[in-house]
């Protein structure tokens, strides 16, 4: 501070005066930091998530993120059932698209098993899970932006998404809990209109998305809210190991669809849009502008559909079909066995990433030979994302804490497991 | 479609000129390189991997671990998921811990992102990362008693009640606040340039 000047004030009363140290800056009011808890149960965080922030004024000082409050020991349940019993606790993992996380549990188990699904299901799969994605990037920029108070955005894509859940909901039969997904394939096939009710349903889903464009993309109060908060530049985003929008919106190009193609997605064409400052504008954007990219991968893989098999033929992985099984011996030893042991692969481990709603999701599983994984371990996007929250938060206002765990999209399911 | 632009062994190769000596085995399972390294190599390993630019891991993408049980000499298992931005590779690196010394190096000083990640496996299997800046549990709360993905927790283990703890006093970001935020008010009074957001 230098040396100590004294500034004679007027004190405006009476002509008193009075000697003062002059104020710099940073040199405020007598003010102390003040604990503020959001959290486990905030009305604007939604998902469990406690956040304690420490405040000086408006400004977030410090921060400290408690994950966990969703923890239901997924690696350890999938220790206890069969590869494929596991599929419904995936579900639970990123409840927004569970086909996804469902799908990625699959890949992860034929890696293992080196089988490949047959083309068709690869073809299934990829509709199904890119539908998911805009239903996971609806409810994401829905919320965010409900809680920036754009309520009627909110409403138009949670109806677009009940239209793609609709969707879902033909082909599955479950709208949240899908459990779809099966080792070496998946469980159904497509319904025979279901090519004619997805065109009808992505017009609808266009509609409501460019009513939203309009509504959000250049509003003004939207952009104050959103621009040049919670920048992390694309060094920092890899430091903190962010995937997904989060990474793209810093600008750096990394895409597991486009890096490591699985489930044939080499085959379709499609642009990975990537954000420039990696602020949450940018990541709202990134999210944005992947709606319209998953619908064109829908639209190529219905229109190239294969015919074929949706399950691969082999009776130690997948059930057999049902006549076999009711009419001969070896169909029937082929179900008893799948249903009582399981799919067994073989002793190894592997990991295996797909790009879920939020990012790399990635499966890490170790096989003893036993019908059961000896580990199984998920790779969770939301969980690695609020490791960079306290970093995006330092210095921010209390105000730009919504928008970024907004941006953020923590899943409890898939960040707690 | 994106060629990975190196091969397998490529890449297998280049390790093996950059920090061959450090690795005491290496195989390609199912397609991607794993590599096994001594606790003792690990940081230097990994930070190797990180800055070499024949390599150029620079995301980290995941750290778990394994627990052996009897079925191996060492119990633990550390395993490090690596991923090259600019090449497009994976590398897998895996870590013997004993059982009666689990700790190894922490990696937060290479990746940020390490943090939670390690919070993780001390939380579920209690090996300890010296250096880690604030090693508390994460998914489970303090007071929980052992480590529940180790092989010997069982499934449906019951936890002891817990005292009421006073939110106010004990788990305030203060109280929490690591030894890198002490300086937070100089920062603040040298005006925010790092804090524009």
């Amino acid at each position: 501070m230098g040396e100590e000047k004294l500034l004679e004030v007027d004190m405006g009363i009476g002509g008193i005066t009075t000697t003062m140290r002059p104020r710099e800056v940073g040199d405020d009011l007598h003010s102390e930091t003040m604990i503020v808890n959001m959290g486990p149960a905030h009305p604007a965080t939604h998902g469990t998530v406690r956040i304690v922030t420490e405040l000086l004024g408006e400004k977030i000082v410090d921060a400290d993120v408690e994950v966990g409050y969703l923890h239901r020991g997924f690696e350890k349940m999938c220790e206890t059932v069969d590869y494929n019993q596991v599929m419904p606790y995936t579900d639970r993992l990123n409840y927004v698209s569970p086909v996804i996380n469902n799908f990625g549990w699959c890949h992860t188990i034929e890696k293992l098993l080196q089988i490949e699904a047959p083309k068709r299901a690869q073809y299934i799969r990829v509709i199904l899970s890119e539908i998911s994605r805009v239903s996971d990037h609806l409810t994401c920029l829905g919320a965010s932006a409900m809680e920036l108070g754009a309520f009627t955005v909110m409403l138009y894509m949670m109806e677009a998404r009940e239209l793609l859940w609709d969707l879902l909901e033909e082909v599955t039969g479950a709208r949240l809990t899908v459990s779809f997904g099966r080792v070496g394939g998946v469980k159904d096939d497509l319904t025979p209109n279901f090519a004619e009710k997805m065109k009808v349903v992505f017009k609808g889903v266009r509609d409501h998305l460019v009513n939203c464009d309009r509504l959000l993309t250049r509003n003004r109060i939207f952009i104050e809210r959103m621009c040049d908060i919670a920048v992390l530049t694309a060094e920092e985003a890899i430091n903190y190991s962010l995937t997904g929008p989060m990474l793209r919106g810093a600008g750096v190009n990394y895409d597991v669809r486009k890096a490591f193609p699985y489930s044939s997605y080499e085959e379709f064409e499609f642009e990975v849009p990537v954000g420039s400052k990696g602020d949450n504008y940018d990541r709202f954007l990134v999210r944005f502008n992947e709606m319209e990219q998953s619908l064109r991968i829908c639209e190529q893989a219905i229109d190239r559909l294969p015919e074929g098999p949706i399950i691969v033929d082999d009776p130690h992985v997948a059930l057999v079909p049902k006549d076999e099984v009711y009419n001969s011996i070896d169909g029937m030893i082929n179900h008893f066995e799948l249903v009582m042991y399981g799919v067994k692969p073989p002793k190894g481990s592997v990991y295996h990433a797909v790009e879920g709603g939020n990012g790399e999701l990635g499966f890490f599983v170790v096989s003893d030979g036993s019908g059961r994984p000896y580990r199984a371990h998920v790779r969770a996007p939301s969980f690695i994302h609020m490791g960079s929250m306290r970093k995006m938060l330092l210095g921010a206002n209390v105000s730009d804490l919504i928008p970024t765990f907004g941006m953020v999209n923590m899943i409890g399911g898939e960040c707690d497991r | 479609m994106v060629e990975r632009i190196r091969s397998v062994e490529q890449l297998q190769e280049a390790l093996a000129q950059s920090c061959g000596e450090l690795i005491s085995k290496a195989a390609v399972e199912l397609g991607d390189l794993v590599v096994e390294v001594k606790p003792h190599d690990l940081s230097a390993f990994l930070r190797r991997c990180k800055e070499a630019p024949a390599l150029a891991f620079n995301l980290l993408v995941d750290i778990t671990a394994v627990d052996w049980m009897d079925s191996r000499e060492v119990r633990f298992e550390l395993v490090y998921q690596l991923l090259s931005l600019s090449t497009h590779s994976r590398l897998t690196v895996k870590v013997p811990v004993s059982e009666d010394s689990p700790e190894v190096e922490s990696v937060v000083q290479l990746w940020s992102g390490a943090n939670f990640l390690e919070r993780e496996v001390w939380d579920m299997f209690g090996i300890r990362f010296s250096g880690h800046p604030d090693l508390r549990r994460i998914l489970m709360y303090d007071e929980f008693v052992g480590h529940p993905l180790r092989k010997d927790y069982p499934v449906q283990g019951k936890q002891p009640r817990i005292a009421l703890r006073s939110p106010e006093v004990e788990n305030t970001a203060r109280n929490m606040r690591r030894p890198d935020l002490v300086t937070i008010r100089s920062r603040r009074s040298s005006g925010g340039e790092q804090q524009s957001a």
